[in-house]
């Protein structure tokens, strides 16, 4: 889409802020609207619409595929190993509470964090990559 | 209104053999539920279903369109008696259904009286943050959530599996197959 320069310097324009906005909606999901899921699809969506706009190619080289494969199951890793920590520091599977020893709830604050922060990476990585997988078919 | 917006549309969907129009009226659908979720005071759904149906999906199904044909076959004629029978019998099961289906709003529904008011004013003290839709998908049912993460998981590497990395494989291996008659 080289010969287009209005959408290129839209998209110029507008991809940091789609890009703040997931960020946004990751770590505001405890306060408003929003959480790991929803940031995921904007951040995914950002990375979209750069690659319609500037081409595969150069989406590829700044999110390369190997890092959505490592960002894919990382999420999942992410969730599940704060279920195991919670394990492991005496309470069960998924309790937050036992994560800070002194106040259960800023242990929910943080098992929450994370486990948004895992959901978002696994549904970033996994919107962007079948996005490749289809973009990079008809080639 | 709104509803009867989501009517017309899908009426369109239907009809159309566009494809491309028919995703951009899938696209305008999604837009309309998410709509029709706020009007219901439910955000965080409205924002999922703006955020994967009108936006992700659409640019999916618009990749998929790239790979085959953006024109509908047309369908072979059939009749449609039967189909219709099966349609409207379904349709009046449905509607019979609802008639069961407790009154919308009414605060004595059995939704409101199991674990939704534990939730509502423990939140609060037990997890301390605002958004109770937060807290009750992040903790209280995280297991949900965790199965969800998997399922998309699961997904991606079901979709990768399927058309992601074949073509590169071909190109890079080309004589495995060889390998394979051979052993």
């Amino acid at each position: 889409m080289k010969q287009y320069s209005i959408p290129r310097l839209i998209t110029k324009l507008l991809l940091p802020l789609i890009l703040l906005f997931a960020l946004y909606v990751q770590f505001h999901g405890d306060f408003g609207p929003g959480g790991g899921f929803q940031a995921g699809v904007i951040f995914a969506a950002g990375f979209v619409l750069y690659a319609l706009v500037y081409g595969l190619d150069n989406a590829r080289r700044i999110m390369p595929p190997w890092l959505l494969r490592v960002g894919v199951s990382l999420g999942v890793l992410i969730y599940a190993g704060v279920g195991v920590a919670g394990m492991l520091l005496g309470g069960a599977f998924l309790d937050y509470g036992v994560l800070d020893p002194h106040d259960p709830v800023h242990g929910q604050h943080l098992g929450i964090l994370l486990v948004e922060l895992g959901v978002g990476i696994t549904v970033a990585a996994v919107m962007v990559s079948i996005f490749y997988a289809f973009a990079g078919r008809g080639r | 209104m709104l509803l009867s917006l989501l009517v017309v549309t899908a009426l369109a969907v239907i009809r159309l053999r566009d494809l491309f129009a028919v995703v951009m009226l899938f696209g305008i659908y999604s837009l309309l539920s998410a709509s029709l979720f706020v009007v219901l005071d439910a955000v965080d759904v409205a924002f999922t279903e703006a955020a994967v149906g009108a936006g992700v999906a659409t640019v999916f199904m618009l990749g998929t369109l790239a790979l085959t044909t953006s024109r509908e076959k047309t369908p072979s004629t059939h009749k449609p008696l039967l189909p219709l029978l099966a349609v409207l019998v379904t349709g009046a099961a449905l509607i019979y259904g609802t008639s069961d289906i407790p009154p919308y709003g009414d605060p004595g529904n059995p939704i409101h009286h199991h674990v939704a008011p534990r939730y509502l004013e423990d939140s609060a003290d037990e997890i301390g943050i605002p958004n109770v839709v937060s807290s009750v998908l992040a903790s209280y049912r995280s297991y949900d959530t965790l199965g969800e993460t998997t399922v998309v998981f699961t997904a991606a590497i079901g979709v990768l599996l399927l058309i992601g990395g074949a073509r590169r494989r071909r190109s890079e291996e080309p004589p495995r197959p060889d390998h394979e008659e051979d052993a």
